[in-house]
């Protein structure tokens, strides 16, 4: 076990995740019975600001804090635990985090932003909705820093050494995270809180959706590659066995340094403002992205199979029988996997240039990113819950606790799958996004989208209760595992932090010259942004004024 | 770093596939125009109705088999009087926004446009089929974002 402080700030950061999961969740319930028509909201709430909740909380609070959960629990198990600087720079992150969500919480609840999580401007919400967003990434830095330097001081000690796998990703996703931010903290300090305040009277319209999406693109990498974390290190040990290739898990680690930042315009392939020149330069570089992928997918199956085969599976797909189905650990980290493979070809397809005109803004990008983020990273994240929650409390996590798990993760795909498939065949048909219930006046042709087996509003609306259900066990064996479950007491009742072993006897050194990834990374967002950024500056129409349309 | 000779062949397989996609969408949008929508041209967003070609929105013949159709995006609507245009010819859309970011979308077709306050999105786009077309705005606009919607009709 870690220590015991570590595991109290490791604790609350997943405490503040399920509270934003459950709210977060229960406003997803909601949209679906109003796009169906079926619930009328009291006029004090809207619809577009429970969209902007659930965007929000789930995408952004959710996600963030279970990362740092999830971090600062592996950091301590891998790297030692941390030292009274550590500590406190993490408490500090974990407050100012917590500050600027319960500021942007209370914005969106009082109907002052109802700007969806993309607050795309001239949309005005309070500035104080803005300085909120600005105290949670500053806070993560905080929190982020805090982590780096344990990974320093551990760097030091081991002159000359390799630092753990965990820890390298971890490093990893935060260096990332940094540079990243950079895109959305320039548009949020310099273009938003200004104009939000009134201190400039416009604001530069395309800039600031350019720096957004700069910003916009890597952020779903930093869901993903915890997720991938958990893959990578989590899994091989879950089928008793050893990580594939250390080097290879690296290397493409840092190529998600590379290529996950230079790209952001492939999210505004159909808007003006940017060449054709632009665009097509960032989908190649978009493209590139695919290679760590294809690097992922094979040391999964290769660790799969050796697992299998060490086991005594014969034939060619033998090994297949042979890993732990029974496992609700390894079980749900494997369906989340398996949702990744639709996922991630529908985003080659929204990101072929000119294809993208067929799904930009249609209910299949709602679809898309629910088998992307909202399943290979969320029940991925759920895998972990299972085990690290008991293994942070030191309570047991028991037979029928197990038992619960796999009715959860069984919902979770059962409705995912109805949900999501309607969602994309809904968006081809030409349905939109973020929209109340609409019905176009009844226009014959939207009235043709709702009409199949399964675009029609009652499989959207059945999927999304299953989900809500799936969700509620989830809540359910959070609290039990945090607060109830019977303290473990004999050695076997403890639950373990399964972090394989890494051979990093042919792991080339470089890998971990960070100083090579982020110089590499800053020539190729150069190359991709600094002539398309300084002709939004140099050729800008008059700016735009602020519109409270909602 | 040692590749196991069957994640050679993997990853080579991928990276041929990935030069072969990238070559299609390439050649496709550069040598035979498929580019999605966009433009570079900017507007004051203030002066909007004092602009043209957006100070007469609507249908405009250019000559025998071009007409451009201006349309003024705004919160919960387009200004857009009696849109009809004929099937079978290019038509030249140009969009922009007096307040915030919109879409012009048109069911059914390719054209789906971002509008962005300060610039003019254009697309070209020819009709095959006559019929009524649903325009509408899937880009989240405000309280009547779901309202915002017009129709095309093709003969």
């Amino acid at each position: 076990m870690i220590a015991a402080q570590d595991r109290k700030l490791a604790l609350w950061n997943i405490g503040v995740a399920y509270i934003a999961f459950l709210i977060g969740t229960l406003c997803g319930l909601l949209q679906v019975f109003i796009r169906n028509d079926a619930l009328q909201l009291p006029s004090w709430l809207d619809y577009y600001q429970i969209l902007t909740a659930h965007g929000v909380l789930l995408a952004l609070i959710f996600t963030t804090y279970f990362i740092f959960g999830f971090f600062i629990t592996g950091m301590s198990k891998s790297l030692g635990s941390f030292g009274p600087k550590v500590r406190l720079y993490s408490w500090l992150g974990f407050w100012v985090t917590t500050l600027g969500t319960i500021m942007a919480t209370v914005m969106i609840v009082s109907g002052e932003a109802s700007v969806l999580y993309t607050f795309y401007a001239p949309l005005k919400a309070s500035g104080w909705y803005y300085v909120g967003l600005a105290l949670f990434v500053v806070g993560t830095w905080i929190s982020s820093f805090a982590l780096v330097g344990h990974y320093l001081v551990w760097r030091k000690k081991h002159k000359g050494q390799l630092s753990p796998l965990f820890a390298f990703m971890t490093i990893t996703t935060i260096i990332l995270w940094i540079i990243a931010c950079l895109g959305v903290v320039a548009t949020v300090l310099f273009q938003y809180i200004p104009w939000a305040f009134g201190w400039v009277d416009t604001i530069n319209v395309e800039l600031s959706r350019s720096l957004f999406w700069y910003f916009g693109h890597p952020l779903v990498y930093f869901w993903l590659l915890p997720a991938y974390m958990a893959w990578y290190v989590i899994v091989p040990k879950l089928i008793s066995t050893k990580v594939f290739s250390d080097s290879l898990a690296r290397l493409s680690f840092v190529l998600f340094i590379l290529f996950s930042i230079p790209v952001g315009f492939h999210h505004q392939l159909t808007e003006p403002g940017i060449s054709n020149f632009w665009k097509f330069l960032q989908v190649v570089l978009t493209f590139m992205v695919i290679i760590p992928s294809l690097m992922t997918a094979f040391s999964m199956f290769a660790t799969f199979e050796i697992s299998g085969r060490k086991k005594g599976a014969k034939g060619l797909f033998g090994w297949f029988t042979k890993l732990p189905w029974k496992d609700v650990r390894f079980t749900s980290i494997f369906v989340a996997m398996a949702f990744f493979i639709p996922g991630g070809a529908g985003g080659i397809i929204n990101a072929s240039f000119q294809l993208n005109e067929i799904v930009h803004n249609t209910l299949w990008i709602v679809g898309h990113f629910h088998i992307t983020v909202g399943t290979p990273v969320a029940m991925t994240f759920m895998g972990l819950t299972f085990w690290l929650i008991p293994y942070l409390t030191g309570r047991k996590f028991s037979k029928a606790m197990q038992k619960l798990g796999f009715v959860q993760i069984i919902t979770w795909t059962i409705g995912m799958l109805l949900m999501s498939t309607s969602q994309h065949i809904l968006g081809l048909l030409g349905a939109p996004r973020r929209t109340a219930y609409s019905n176009y006046n009844n226009h014959p042709s939207a009235l043709e989208w709702f009409d199949g087996i399964l675009t029609n509003h009652v499989t959207m609306a059945i999927g999304g209760s299953i989900l809500f259900l799936s969700a509620m066990i989830l809540i359910y064996i959070v609290v039990m595992s945090l607060f109830l479950s019977p303290k473990a007491v004999r050695a076997e009742d403890f639950v373990e932090f399964p972090m394989a072993e890494s051979d990093v006897q042919n792991t080339p050194k470089f890998l971990e010259n960070w100083w090579i990834w982020i110089g590499i990374a800053f020539v190729l967002i150069i190359i991709a942004y600094a002539i398309p950024l300084t002709g939004m500056i140099h050729h800008a129409p008059p700016g735009s004024e602020g519109f409270k349309t909602w | 770093m040692h590749f196991h000779k069957y994640e050679k062949i993997w990853l080579v397989f991928g990276l041929v596939s990935l030069i072969l996609f990238l070559s299609i969408v390439g050649v496709s949008a550069f040598s035979h125009g498929h580019t999605p929508s966009g433009g570079m041209d900017t507007i004051d967003p203030k002066k909007v109705n004092e602009t043209a070609p957006f100070d007469k929105p609507g249908v405009t013949q250019l000559d025998d088999d071009t007409y451009q159709v201006a349309i003024v995006a705004l919160a919960f609507g387009y200004n857009a009087p009696e849109l009809k245009v004929p099937a079978g010819k290019e038509i030249i859309f140009k969009v922009t926004s007096t307040d915030v970011v919109h879409s012009f979308t048109i069911d059914n077709t390719k054209v789906n446009m971002m509008v962005v306050p300060g610039q003019i999105t254009t697309k070209s786009y020819t009709f095959d089929k006559p019929g009524k077309y649903l325009i509408l705005c899937n880009e989240y606009c405000g309280a009547g974002h779901h309202l915002m919607s017009t129709e095309i009709e093709v003969y």
